[in-house]
């Protein structure tokens, strides 16, 4: 199952290398149809993300909501789980942690902050438990459920942050969480944030969970064979529901975040598909916790660029969200780039 | 007094602008149950229906003929159907995966394409549209007539494609060739019917349908394309083919039910009800109703498995 490979030897890179590659090759045919010169875009688009340690830093912050959302999704595919409700799960973890950092602000930044994440972890495992117990206890597919579940989690956030925790301002946002909740910054003037740091704990947390602990042995053996893995005795079922509930709690910590560490408050639909385009960063990092990263730098790193792509060149911005859609098409498509570069490489 | 109370809720005016809401599920649902029922998961509905508003709308910008946009926007959408079919049939690509690259990618097209070509962000410029026509007497029967009697051309397509795909379906020999397809691909292959043929048509008019739904809302019931215009519509078109079981009668009733829930919502918020909550109503039924609690709805068997031919 090309979803649950494990190791991230330099035969399981050439899928992901070279989806990149035939994506970026993609790009230049729309950045040609924009009118511009594709060496030029691309060049902006690589000094822009990665050309001084200021920009970096921009593609860090971009990255480390990527990474969560990506570290979510990768954990319900060891499961042989489809999560594509991390988006649902990240507004419910940034609502919830909006609403505590607004509130009790009395209390010291040791308690209030941990609160604040933890509360967002425990409202996104929550949401995300609902498609697990469905798919552990009625067998209905649990692709349909996250997807019903992001758009009932978009209206309650929509109400919640237009109705009682609508801030003093007139937009559709919360007020400003306190500073004992906030993710303090740690390299102005750029947004990047101590949730990085929590991104790095993540990824070393899930390693250790999936590949250290019995629980992760359990959850990886349902995902290969779930037959096998009850006739050993292992509970299908619970294995099921317990990697939704992590999946959903590590996705929302991307809300989360994006409330304490970037914005300071909860914005009504704040994600520009966050949760979705973590799909995309586990796929193309073969859900491996490190894999998981770099996948998220590169996406971050487009993200960086492509924004001054948009200020400096003719080419729009969402020519990157076309390469990433073409990456996802890619990443799945591996027969089809195993055949295109084998061949290259017998020539 | 309760009965002032109903009237206000379910009366001609609002089971009119209904009509008009499910129109665009409509289209896209029947889509939907094209292609599940021959075996391939569809969630790039909503890709689907965005690429055809776009290209009803640019097609009609450059011929002045909202009709024209309309075959414009059929094709386009079928074309987005056959990288899915090519995508899930022939390279077995994860046809969740495929689906989700296609939703992203027709955001990411549209607006680079709205950028680049019209150099505006957010909304295309104005382009004709299919008006509205009045019903011959049909239109002054009452209570119906002022239901069906004055509505957009592409309403009343929409309703006898729920008949045509019916019909299709569960009373031709090409539906039931479709139908066993999805249900059972290696004895439908044994029988000589060619698996992956009927898949790649299949897709392909999903894609085109779903394509005809999104035009509907640029180059019909508005007459401009918006930024993620659908807004959601292709999953409420899934959700509605997953209430209606996969069947169009069934579709079409859940449409019609979501796009009432849409049409009341403004005079639910008068009453106090929020409307949010009414907006989550399709969601929520979809999954009551997979869950089995109102009679189950269960996919065609070979759903999202692709096909090996030995």
């Amino acid at each position: 199952m090309e979803l649950r490979q494990s190791s991230l030897s330099s035969r399981n890179l050439l899928v992901p290398l070279g989806s990149v590659v035939l994506a970026l090759l993609v790009g230049a045919v729309f950045v040609l149809i924009a009118g511009e010169n594709p060496i030029t875009a691309y060049r902006v688009l690589f000094v822009e993300s990665f050309g001084s340690v200021r920009s970096i830093a921009t593609t860090l912050q971009r990255a480390t909501p990527l990474i969560f959302t990506g570290l979510g999704v990768a954990f319900a595919f060891r499961c042989g789980l489809f999560n594509i409700g991390a988006e649902g799960q990240l507004y419910v973890g940034a609502i919830v942690a909006a609403i505590i950092g607004v509130s009790f602000g009395d209390l010291p930044r040791v308690i209030h902050l941990p609160m604040a994440v933890a509360g967002g972890m425990a409202a996104g495992g929550i949401w995300a438990a609902v498609p697990g117990i469905l798919k552990a206890k009625l067998g209905v597919h649990e692709v349909i459920n996250t997807i019903m579940m992001n758009f009932v989690a978009y209206y309650l956030t929509d109400f919640l942050v237009t109705g009682p925790f609508h801030g003093g301002r007139w937009a559709p946002e919360t007020d400003r969480v306190f500073p004992t909740a906030a993710l303090e910054r740690i390299f102005l003037p750029t947004r990047l944030n101590s949730g990085i740091i929590l991104a790095v704990v993540a990824i070393a947390v899930v390693y250790v969970i999936l590949w250290k602990t019995k629980t992760g042995y359990e959850i990886r053996a349902v995902g290969f064979n779930p037959g096998a893995a009850e006739y050993g005795g292992i509970s299908v079922a619970r294995n099921m529901v317990l990697a939704m509930v992590i999946s959903g709690a590590v996705a929302s910590l991307a809300g989360v975040e994006q409330v304490l560490g970037v914005h300071g408050r909860f914005i009504q639909r704040f994600s520009p598909d966050l949760g979705f385009m973590g799909i995309a960063v586990a796929l193309l990092g073969k859900n491996h916790p490190v894999g998981v990263f770099f996948a998220a730098v590169l996406f971050g790193a487009l993200r960086t660029g492509g924004a001054a792509m948009d200020r400096l060149t003719d080419v729009p911005r969402e020519l990157i969200v076309i390469i990433q859609a073409m990456i996802i098409m890619f990443v799945a498509a591996d027969e089809l780039i195993r055949r295109l570069f084998a061949r290259r490489g017998k020539a | 007094m309760w009965w002032e109370y109903i009237t206000y809720f379910i009366n001609a005016t609002v089971l009119a602008a209904a009509l008009r809401m499910a129109t665009p599920l409509i289209f896209a649902s029947m889509g939907g149950i094209f292609s599940e029922r021959s075996g391939v998961i569809n969630i790039g509905l909503e890709g689907m229906m965005l690429t055809g508003a776009f290209m009803g709308m640019l097609v009609t910008f450059y011929t002045n003929n909202p009709w024209v946009g309309l075959v414009g926007a059929l094709l386009s959408g079928g074309i987005v159907g056959m990288v899915h079919a090519v995508a899930a049939v022939r390279y077995k690509v994860d046809q969740v995966v495929s689906g989700t690259a296609i939703n992203i990618f027709a955001v990411g097209f549209t607006v680079f394409m709205l950028r680049t070509i019209f150099d505006v962000a957010g909304t295309s410029p104005a382009v004709p549209r299919i008006r509205t026509v009045a019903l011959p007497v049909v239109r002054h029967i009452p209570v119906i007539g002022e239901i069906i009697g004055y509505q957009n051309p592409m309403v009343y397509m929409a309703l006898i494609l729920v008949v045509v795909v019916h019909i299709f379906l569960f009373h031709t020999v090409w539906g039931l060739r479709l139908r066993a397809v999805g249900e059972h691909p290696k004895a439908a292959d044994t029988v000589g019917i060619n698996v992956f043929l009927t898949r790649y048509i299949a897709v392909i008019t999903s894609g085109a349908l779903a394509g005809l739904g999104g035009a509907y809302l640029s180059i019909a019931h508005l007459s401009r394309f918006g930024d993620e215009m659908t807004a959601g519509r292709g999953f409420i078109a899934l959700a509605a083919m997953i209430f209606g079981k996969w069947t169009p009668f069934g579709a079409l009733g859940a449409a019609m039910l979501f796009g009432f829930a849409d049409a009341v919502q403004m005079r639910l918020q008068e009453v106090g009800i929020p409307r949010h909550f009414v907006q989550m109503i399709p969601y929520i039924l979809t999954m009551v109703a997979l869950a089995g609690f109102i009679g189950r709805a269960t996919p065609p068997k070979s759903i999202g498995k692709p096909y090996e031919k030995e």
